[in-house]
């Protein structure tokens, strides 16, 4: 098979990663390049410090025309008799200025003599955007002047497909598919029935992801769930949308410090503190744990937008000597608290796939899903619930924290289930895809 | 003082200031638990305190000396926390000194309250009783002058409190004049306990926070207050009214309010007007017991202070977050003292100091304001979660303190009933 580039889109990549999309879009690039896939990945913003190189979308010029630019020469005296006079370039360095200039040899002396006129080109006009890759307040600006850039860039450099990531990049990718022609897949990490739930939904988000969708060759999803929504809430015929679950990278080995065990038993939450994440029935959950084992103690690891009454509400069920608010985590903190953790649940209420389970496994710690994520479609070794099953969600927790047989069970069957979740498997789906979709597009 | 007759014209007053600094928490994050790291932030606790002492405790103290110098009639009231005393020999002891200096007049009286400035009185009796008394002690040692009247933290009050403090010796104690406490008597008199032999003096709010938090107000009708308009006030209240009780945070001249919008001069030409007024008598609140009778009773079951617009504990402990933290912290009360270590105690009791939970206050209107002024937290949501931090490296401690004794007594005990034999492992 003849090597395939892509351009890829993206809106964050490690070690600048707020959230599970950075390091998925590692884990797939990685892997890509292993199986010989040229990989052109796009970001808002590059920092330099990626483990590969980016094409940073704040560095390119955008409206820009090119002319032809004299510049007339000038007299330049030789203050040294009989030298062989390179005449070069006296112009200052211009990032924006592709130039060439003729060089003459003069091997004659001559004590005054005039350079001749040089041309160049020169690019005029223009801007740059200062992205900031973030998710703040100009996100939708941003996502609108990247796919402006995103077209720019599908000039200039050659590729056979397009894959653009999450409903940041979609148009980013349209755009890119409008000048250059080719082939343009999505990949459906969440949608905004994730994100926001069914009563918060942002029409313009929705709107962008189901533009995306349409004018999409190819959609891929990270879950059957996720597919389920694509097909059923965007209206997007079913095949046209693939299911590759995500991989998890092997971990790199990482000396911790240790934690002191503050507690019998600990039991953590690890994610945004969002509504998507289900934080409120990990308490209540929490508050039926304690009336068994009240020495538990629990960790709630994360930041959001729920976290302060997710505090209060604590408070009010008086359980907070028993709960540790961590705030945000470094990769290294998330290390500790998996080094002390007996249990990891992840209550979400809608979860496309949920890379942490995986994490935590591999590192050694029993979790509990919920049905309403990616996840738990491939894991057959983790105790699934209804996230809004408190009870259910208890009674697993003492289960696990009582019944240190079934812990090492769990733990040690899903380490094993792990191996095959791979970016590896991942990426040879989609290689597989990139080929199905260029032979159909482009036949030879 | 008896030279001068107390006409029924004569108005007694007492102005008192209280002293405190908090020592503020270190950021003590989730992974600091265990880490055998301190609680709190010296460096920012030293910076804070010379600020102050720059900005108001010196200059203020220098002004007061003066004052009374020259007016040998005025006198002042302090209470000055144990906390506050411990930073101040530490990072400013020249301010000590300056009070020391302000003591040696003799017009100036020091009031007792619980060393560590703490909601002790919510733990248990003995705790707060063991801190008021270590308080006295302190004041004795710097000031020479055993504390007779009492001031609690933060003014809080209820009848079952003065019964302890009563119990404790003092003659006297503070609270403030709300209207829940007094149902239209007037602010301006003492009053007795219910039940104890106490007399009870009431802070005049209404005037003291003019100064305290309106004068620098320029959307207050009354701005720009002047020392004559003020001191006109106090001529008009009415004549059977006689005790007029100000009190103020000390840290109001200076460091609330800047030195350039004139609150020291203000101060200063208060004090030298009315001590000139031969209508007006200061007094400290052991003088005033000899001159004056109690009007009244005034009783209330409910706890009762200076702070918010509740006027009661419900800026310390109003919120979830609050009361949860402060049980947190009780419930660990018969543990630490039980160790007997004094490391413990002593950072226990520095935890019980009422800013900590102040900090953690969740109130949204004006209060809130307050608040956020005086914390050190970007939000109370942070402040609990430092907080609980804290406690929970305290837990452990404990935990940690208490296995490590049942160990020795263990070894102790093998040692006694079977000797020779190898107790090495116990030892451990």
């Amino acid at each position: 098979m003849d090597r395939k580039t892509v351009l890829m889109f993206g809106w964050e990549f490690p070690p600048h990663i707020s959230g599970g999309l950075g390091t998925a879009c590692y884990g797939l690039t990685k892997s890509l390049m292993e199986e010989n896939i040229r990989v052109l990945f796009v970001v808002p913003h590059a920092y330099g410090d990626e483990k590969f190189e980016m094409i940073s979308a704040s560095k390119i010029l955008v409206g820009a025309t090119e002319e032809e630019v004299i510049i007339p020469g000038t007299i330049h005296t030789a203050e040294q008799e009989s030298v062989e006079i390179k005449v070069a370039s006296t112009l200052v360095p211009y990032t924006n200025v592709e130039s060439w200039h003729e060089t003459k040899s003069i091997t004659k002396w001559t004590y005054e003599y005039l350079t001749e006129d040089t041309t160049e080109k020169k690019i005029v006009g223009g801007k740059r955007y200062a992205f900031t890759g973030s998710y703040g307040p100009s996100l939708m600006e941003e996502v609108v002047s990247y796919a402006e850039v995103a077209s720019v860039i599908a000039q200039q450099y050659s590729f056979d497909l397009i894959h653009a990531h999450d409903w940041l990049t979609y148009r980013a990718g349209i755009e890119a598919k409008k000048v250059s022609g080719k082939p343009l897949i999505i990949h459906v990490h969440a949608t905004e029935y994730d994100r926001a739930g069914e009563k918060n939904i942002n029409p313009e988000v929705f709107e962008i992801e189901r533009e995306g969708m349409e004018e999409a060759d190819l959609i891929i999803a990270v879950s059957h769930l996720t597919k389920d929504i694509v097909v059923s809430r965007y209206n997007i015929p079913e095949d046209k949308v693939r299911v590759v679950h995500n991989g998890i990278t092997p971990d790199e080995i990482i000396n911790t410090l240790d934690l002191p065990k503050i507690g019998d038993h600990i039991v953590t939450f690890l994610g945004r503190i969002t509504y998507q994440k289900g934080p409120q029935y990990f308490i209540e959950a929490a508050r039926i744990v304690l009336d068994y084992f009240p020495e538990t103690h629990f960790i709630m690891a994360g930041s959001g937008d729920l976290l302060p009454a997710m505090m209060e509400r604590v408070a009010q069920l008086k359980m907070s000597s028993r709960f540790h608010f961590t705030g945000f985590l470094k990769a290294d903190q998330i290390h500790r608290v998996w080094s002390v953790s007996d249990l990891y649940v992840m209550p979400s209420v809608s979860e496309p796939f949920g890379i942490t389970p995986l994490e935590a496994i591999q590192s050694g710690v029993p979790v509990i899903v919920s049905n309403q994520s990616g996840v738990a479609e491939v894991m057959e070794h983790a105790i699934k619930i209804d996230f809004w099953d408190i009870d259910a969600m208890a009674s697993a927790m003492l289960n696990v924290l009582k019944y240190k047989k079934l812990s090492s069970l769990l733990q040690i069957n899903s380490k094993r289930e792990l191996e095959s979740l791979t970016w590896t498997q991942a990426s040879k789906k989609i290689k597989d895809l990139y080929h199905e979709l260029t032979a159909i597009i482009q036949p030879n | 003082m008896n030279s001068q007759p107390s006409s029924s014209q004569t108005k007694y007053l007492n102005v008192y200031f209280q002293v405190h600094q908090p020592k503020r928490l270190k950021k003590f994050q989730f992974f600091d638990i265990g880490s055998n790291a301190s609680y709190f932030d010296d460096a920012l606790n030293e910076n804070i305190l010379k600020r102050i002492a720059q900005n108001c405790y010196l200059p203020a103290n220098k002004m007061l000396l003066k004052l009374i110098k020259k007016h040998q009639q005025i006198r002042i009231t302090f209470s000055i926390s144990g906390v506050a005393l411990d930073q101040l020999s530490a990072y400013a002891p020249e301010v000590l000194e300056s009070f020391r200096a302000l003591a040696a007049t003799g017009a100036v009286e020091f009031l007792g309250e619980t060393y560590y400035h703490s909601l002790s009185f919510m733990v248990d009796k003995t705790e707060f009783v063991t801190q008021v008394k270590q308080h006295q002690k302190k004041v004795s040692e710097l000031f020479g002058v055993k504390p007779q009247i009492f001031r609690n933290t933060e003014l809080i009050y209820s009848n079952g409190i003065g019964e302890v403090v009563h119990e404790l010796g003092f003659k006297g104690m503070y609270l403030d004049g709300v209207e829940s406490l007094l149902k239209g008597k007037t602010p301006n008199a003492l009053y007795k306990h219910p039940a104890a032999d106490l007399i009870l003096f009431p802070r005049n709010y209404a005037l003291s926070d003019d100064i305290a938090f309106r004068y620098s107000d320029t959307n207050w009708c009354e701005y720009p207050l002047t020392p004559n308009k003020y001191v006109s006030w106090l001529k008009g209240i009415p004549a059977d009214q006689n005790f007029i009780g100000l009190g103020l945070d000390y840290e109001t001249f200076g460091e609330h309010k800047k030195a350039d919008c004139g609150i020291f001069e203000f101060m200063q030409n208060v004090l030298s007007n009315l001590a000139n007024d031969k209508k007006f008598q200061f007094v400290t609140p052991s003088e005033a017991i000899k001159l004056l009778e109690p009007v009244d009773v005034v009783s209330t079951s409910k706890l009762i202070s200076w702070a918010d617009q509740e006027r009661d504990l419900s800026a310390w402990l109003g919120g979830d977050l609050q009361a949860d933290a402060f049980d947190t912290l009780t419930k660990l009360h018969s543990k630490i003292l039980g160790t007997g270590n004094a490391k413990l105690i002593a950072d226990y009791r520095y935890l019980q100091t009422s800013d900590h939970f102040y900090y953690m206050c969740t109130k949204k209107d004006n209060d809130g304001n307050v608040h956020q002024y005086f914390s050190p937290y970007g939000s109370p949501y942070e402040a609990f979660m430092n907080y609980m931090n804290v406690l929970g490296d305290l837990e452990l401690k404990v935990k940690n303190e208490m296995e490590k004794q049942a160990r020795s007594h263990w070894y102790q005990f093998v040692k006694r009933e079977t000797p020779g034999v190898n107790t090495s492992i116990a030892a451990k």
